[in-house]
């Protein structure tokens, strides 16, 4: 009997308010601000008596194909920048997520009903980090692709009640494109999240109070007392900055995307294949995702995220209620 | 046929003081076991290594394995209600009867269903919009709904008022029990209990001080309630316990000819609860 997609179910019922609402209420706001926006518009255009006439005769005359390129491009950003708000949330969502994920059931004593139940250690921490890699980003990309959808209808329309067709502008943008290197930067970032999904799961599962202070106070007592005993000439890791780092990789990786350090992320521009650019160009790229994928840094923190969760599972098995 | 518990040389320490002290018992198929004992007796320690959730020297075997080294096959034979409310909050009722139903190979649908429809809890309701009785019965249902061999209650009825007290221990009398199947039961209530158990376990400092069947105690223990002129008469047979009643004395014997005590006075069968007072005495002194 496999039971992994009833355990995953059962993260996702703990959790929809993190995995789903988030996302949505974080696109749905931004939808709304976009209606205000124009509503705006339309209120300040009449009061100001300005009347735009468009037809599609104007519009034929004075869009070019390359300013319908530069549209298209425009679209793919915006799709792009709709996946990129819901990501920022769902670091936090799954920073706390994790950190509560062994650690809350304890607390409140409900960790006996589900000991209660022929589920192996082995296979509720399984299905809490996959959770964590999979099921959460994927959610939050279904969301952040229905509500770039609905912002595409909402400003199609807007525009269309102005007589602009803005058919050729989606025709030159690449919604699946985009989509699927999207797609693609899931499991690279579920790969490179791994070291921090294991180090919050271990404090998750170790703490008997307070997670939170034990997996984010001990790395910065720990950079603090290095920099501390090396200032006072004491045997200590000389490069205080690659040791931040390498605790940072551990406490921050849950953040979709950090694989891209701050030399190659570049600007906004850069993410993006622009028409300037050739198809496969753009920080997305799978070419890029695969150079990720064959780094030293992401496959090395992948064996010390393994390493955390293999003992997250064994104190599951050991540390039952908080008080004992 | 081998017992369905087997403990012995049982032993559990924590720091220095020992909270199971060389503890041997059989638990066998078919009955419904009392574990009685005063607070911190180890009650609670003797449950938990049944169910595999704390460490422990000595032998154990639960339906023939080891709780400590498989309890994943384990859980499939034996469930367990450890004190009230410790359903998650955030759970709905019907994601309860599914996550169960999902993990659990024994469990039947139409069983809990069937339990559920004779209370009030609807499917879409959160535990923690249920009442601690609702909780109870909740659980209840879906432990009921599983085809185990071995079911360890750990003061399930602990803060319920009396008619959800009543009801739990009649339905799971009625509808749960049978030859096949196997209780365990911890409370402080006992007197509410001792008509259903079929055996008698009592715990003091971590040992067994009482093990034996209910009719085995109703042979061994008498109570004689004996006037102020035959008083000296019955102390010289070593009363386990004496109280003072209405100018009268009840005496409490363990294995006494009951002829001989017949003489003294009217003859009782004692309450657990009287029993276990009086073996109890000086725990807290």
């Amino acid at each position: 009997m496999n039971k992994l997609p009833i355990l995953l179910k059962r993260e996702y019922w703990e959790h929809r308010g993190g995995f789903l609402w988030t996302p949505v209420w974080m696109t749905v706001s931004i939808l709304v601000l976009t209606v205000l926006g124009m509503i705006s518009a339309e209120i300040f255009r009449q009061r100001a008596g300005v009347h735009f006439n468009f037809s599609l005769d104007n519009v034929r005359d004075s869009i070019s194909a390359k300013d319908f390129a530069g549209a298209g491009y425009a679209l793919d950003v915006c799709q792009f920048t709709f996946a990129v708000l819901p990501c920022v949330a769902l670091f936090f969502v799954l920073f706390f997520y994790l950190l509560g994920a062994l650690y809350d059931d304890r607390r409140d004593r409900s960790v006996l009903f589900w000991k209660s139940l022929p589920v192996s250690d082995a296979a509720t921490v399984t299905s809490k980090v996959l959770s964590a890699m999979f099921v959460a980003p994927v959610i939050a990309l279904a969301v952040s692709t229905l509500a770039y959808l609905a912002f595409v209808l909402i400003v199609s329309a807007w525009l269309g009640l102005h007589g602009l067709n803005v058919l050729p502008a989606l025709a030159a943008s690449h919604p699946l494109r985009t989509l699927w290197h999207m797609l693609l930067a899931v499991p690279v970032n579920a790969l490179w999240a791994l070291p921090a999904i294991g180090w919050l799961l271990f404090w998750s599962a170790w703490s008997r109070a307070k997670p939170f202070l034990w997996a984010v106070m001990l790395p910065i007592l720990a950079v603090f007392a290095n920099a501390w005993i090396g200032m006072l000439g004491g045997p200590h890791f000389t490069g205080t900055l690659d040791f931040a780092r390498i605790l940072g990789r551990l406490l921050l990786s849950v953040m979709p995307g950090s694989w891209m350090n701050s030399s190659v992320a570049g600007t906004l521009h850069e993410w993006m294949p622009n028409p300037g650019m050739a198809a496969d160009g753009g920080l997305l790229n799978p070419d890029r995702l695969l150079a990720v994928l064959a780094s030293a840094n992401l496959w090395i923190g992948v064996v010390a995220g393994l390493a955390l969760i293999a003992a997250a599972i064994w104190l599951r098995g050991r540390r039952i209620e908080t008080s004992v | 046929m081998n017992a369905l518990v087997q403990a012995r040389h049982l032993t559990k320490r924590y720091g220095t003081t020992r909270a199971l002290d060389d503890v041997g018992f059989d638990i066998e198929s078919g009955r419904i076991v009392g574990l009685v004992g005063p607070n911190g007796a180890g009650k609670t320690t003797a449950l938990k290594a049944i169910l595999g959730l704390t460490d422990f020297e000595g032998e154990l075997t639960v339906n023939g394995v080891d709780p400590r080294k498989d309890r994943t096959k384990l859980m499939e034979d034996v469930c367990f209600i450890a004190d009230v409310a410790v359903l998650p909050r955030w759970l709905r009722v019907r994601e309860a009867i599914e996550f169960v139903g999902g993990v659990h190979p024994r469990f039947s649908r139409e069983k809990c269903d069937a339990f559920l429809a004779r209370t009030k809890i609807a499917p879409g309701m959160r535990v923690r919009e249920l009442s601690k009785g609702m909780i109870v019965q909740l659980h209840l249902a879906l432990v009921m709904a599983i085809d185990a061999k071995l079911l360890v209650l750990d003061e399930p009825t602990l803060g319920l008022d009396i008619l959800y007290r009543k009801s739990f221990y009649e339905t799971l009398l009625g509808d749960y029990f049978d030859e096949n199947k196997t209780i365990i039961v911890t409370t402080h209530q006992i007197e509410e209990i001792e008509n259903i158990l079929t055996d008698l376990m009592f715990i003091q400092n971590g040992r067994i001080v009482l093990s034996a069947t209910m009719d085995a105690v109703g042979e061994r223990y008498v109570e004689v309630m004996v006037g102020p002129d035959k008083a000296d008469a019955a102390r010289a047979l070593g009363p386990l316990n004496e109280r003072q009643i209405f100018g009268k004395s009840i005496f409490l014997f363990d294995g006494v000819d009951k002829a001989r005590l017949a003489e003294l006075g009217e003859l009782h069968k004692p309450s657990v609860a009287d029993l276990f007072v009086a073996t109890m005495k000086g725990t807290y002194a």
